[in-house]
């Protein structure tokens, strides 16, 4: 790992590291010229699948096998969709791809709708990224007047028109189908699948959702070939395992000394993270517990450190998976019921209502924290927080998407792996009610809001 | 606000796509989508005003009457929480006088909490309309305060 350079971040410290003439100067659209000079579409979409990429935005769905997809005999017109709603807690990789290099995620996009048959992209980019939407505007403006996006792209026939879409916070258009509705204008509910959008996305057409991390990889693959990306990662462990390779850029925040972005051949366990990179736990202090891969993917303890933070790495230890690779350290002081409490809220507010099992279960999770935090907690509560937790999301099949999945396992994993924690709180802050049995007296919103 | 909305159609096959622009730009000129607008938006994109409104309604972001100049999101969500985010927000909704979501009396700045920024490196972190305040603590309320006196100042 000592001998690792930096490939998605390799140009980022450079002055003017954004702008075309930087680009280029190191490189910049090689790749888009050698797959305009003499491969075909499934030339690229085959480079890709065998590279082993993985979507970098949570799912970790092998990107070439999504591309290939589409139907090639479509009349069109295709969609690229590029997600750049980056909202999971703890995230921001995608916000230093798109600030400090812009032109490789439109050279991803380039050869993403190459590959895809794509003519049109749009990038949705979350309202809280002002900067990643100048930044990327000026890109593509440069690339028109340079004739790297527009009508027959660097004298080829290849066509492709970028648009950006700027989204008004919400967390749940970072699910592909719900930042679909959100382009096409409608409340950003997450429609059922199938249809898949490579069949039915945008505007009812063949539609390729990808991640900017995902497509900032692309141009490189195809620059120094499918081996080259295979060289680092975490090989396949079995048939049900694609593998873990290439570069990933790991978030790192929360109590380290050195909270920041740094980008790592998949497979570096949690610890190393932190203590080789995020400059250890703050203040001398010990860890507690520390997020995996945003805060949707759970909660590791201090003593599942030494998980491999690959794609089947926290599976392992009960999280929900390798997520967006954002750690969160917490060290010694940190409480889990307040954890806990912030989880909650988050997706109680984040979730869009749609599936009722998700907006009761997450809402009933904040309300249950939050009278539990002041003091007025039962240990049925504990109980009922678990049912709740097993009850919402994809897996028990109750949902559309994913949130309630991603809102349960936080829940899960805190009330399991800090079970004492909770009951001695529960106790000690309620010791005549705790082990009340009936139903428990609703809080008045005075004391919701806090 | 018509013409830079119009500028939007060649974009989309939809010319209800250009609903979340249109919102964008009402917004942006007015600080706010008055229930006025969107019969018109309605009819420049041939929807019904309830499909406006029902769009413009799930996002929490845009609001009936007018924001500050500045309109400033406090994270709330864990990474900056862990390093005092609440605090700064609690701090700052006392010193202006506003809860979160509310808008100072002289019209200057809107307080609002926010949901992941994406901003952690910087915990606790602030995005004040373009601008972003990192590293933030309850030490230094009083002197953001007056920071974003200063942003909203120089907003026309």
């Amino acid at each position: 790992m000592a001998n690792f350079e930096p490939v998605l971040l390799a140009n980022i410290q450079k002055p003017d590291s954004h702008t075309l003439a930087v680009y280029q100067a190191a490189g910049g659209y090689a790749a888009l010229k050698k797959v305009l000079g003499g491969m075909s579409p499934t030339d690229v979409v085959e480079l890709v699948k065998s590279s082993g990429l993985r979507g970098r935005g949570g799912a970790g769905f092998p990107c070439g096998m999504k591309w290939s997809f589409l139907p090639k005999d479509h009349p069109g017109p295709v969609y690229m969709c590029v997600n750049a709603d980056e909202s999971e807690p703890a995230t921001f990789n995608n916000r230093i791809l798109m600030e400090l290099d812009p032109h490789q995620v439109i050279e991803g996009i380039l050869i993403g709708c190459f590959a895809t048959r794509a003519s049109t992209a749009y990038i949705y980019v979350r309202y809280e990224y002002p900067t990643s939407f100048t930044r990327l505007e000026q890109a593509i403006n440069e690339c028109r007047a340079a004739g790297l996006v527009g009508k027959n792209i660097l004298g080829s026939d290849f066509s492709l028109d970028i648009h950006l879409h700027r989204g008004a916070a919400a967390y749940i258009c970072g699910e592909e189908t719900g930042l679909i509705e959100s382009l096409e204008g409608k409340r950003a509910w997450p429609r059922i699948k199938p249809p898949f959008p490579a069949i039915e996305g945008a505007f009812r057409k063949p539609t390729v959702v990808n991640n900017i991390e995902t497509l900032a990889n692309v141009p490189h693959i195809v620059n120094r070939g499918a081996d080259w990306f295979k060289s680092m990662g975490v090989p396949s462990s079995g048939p049900k395992d694609p593998g873990s390779y290439g570069p990933k850029l790991y978030c790192i925040s929360g109590h380290v000394n050195r909270p920041g972005c740094y980008e790592l051949p998949l497979g570096i366990t949690c610890r190393e993270l932190i203590e080789q990179h995020g400059g250890g736990v703050w203040k001398g202090r010990k860890g507690k517990a520390a997020i995996p891969g945003g805060l949707s993917m759970g909660l590791f303890t201090e003593k599942e450190w030494d998980t491999p933070l690959d794609f089947a790495g926290p599976g392992k230890v009960g999280c929900l998976g390798l997520g967006t690779a954002a750690v969160t350290v917490m060290d010694e002081t940190v409480s889990m019921i307040d954890f806990l409490h912030n989880a909650c809220r988050f997706f109680a507010h984040e979730s869009c209502g749609q599936c009722t099992p998700c907006r009761e279960g997450t809402s009933w999770s904040e309300r249950i924290l939050t009278r539990i935090k002041h003091g007025k907690g039962r240990l049925k509560d504990l109980d009922i927080l678990l049912s709740i937790s097993g009850s919402m999301g994809i897996i028990p099949g109750t949902t559309i998407c994913g949130l309630a999945d991603g809102a349960a396992w936080p829940i899960k994993n805190a009330v399991n792996k800090f079970r004492d924690e909770f009951e001695d709180y529960i106790q000690r802050t309620n010791p005549a009610g705790y082990s009340q049995q009936e139903p428990a007296e609703a809080l008045g919103l005075v004391e919701l809001a806090h | 606000m018509r013409a830079e909305i119009e500028a939007f159609f060649p974009r989309y096959p939809t010319k209800q796509a250009v609903t979340l622009p249109a919102l964008h730009v009402v917004n942006e000129h007015l600080r706010c989508v008055p229930l006025r607008a969107i019969p018109e938006i309605a009819r420049m994109l041939e929807l019904a005003p309830a499909e406006i409104y029902d769009t413009l309604s799930f996002y929490g972001f845009f609001k009936a009457s007018p924001c500050g100049k500045v309109r400033a999101w406090v994270c709330r969500s864990i990474s900056c929480a862990l390093r005092g985010g609440e605090e700064v927000l609690a701090g700052l909704s006392e010193k202006l006088g506003v809860a979160p979501g509310e808008t100072t009396a002289d019209g200057t700045i809107t307080l609002e909490f926010g949901e992941c920024l994406g901003l952690c490196d910087y915990a606790p972190a602030m995005l004040a309309g373009n601008r972003v305040y990192k590293n933030m603590s309850v030490e230094q309320v009083d002197d953001v305060a007056a920071r974003l006196r200063e942003q909203a100042e120089g907003t026309t």
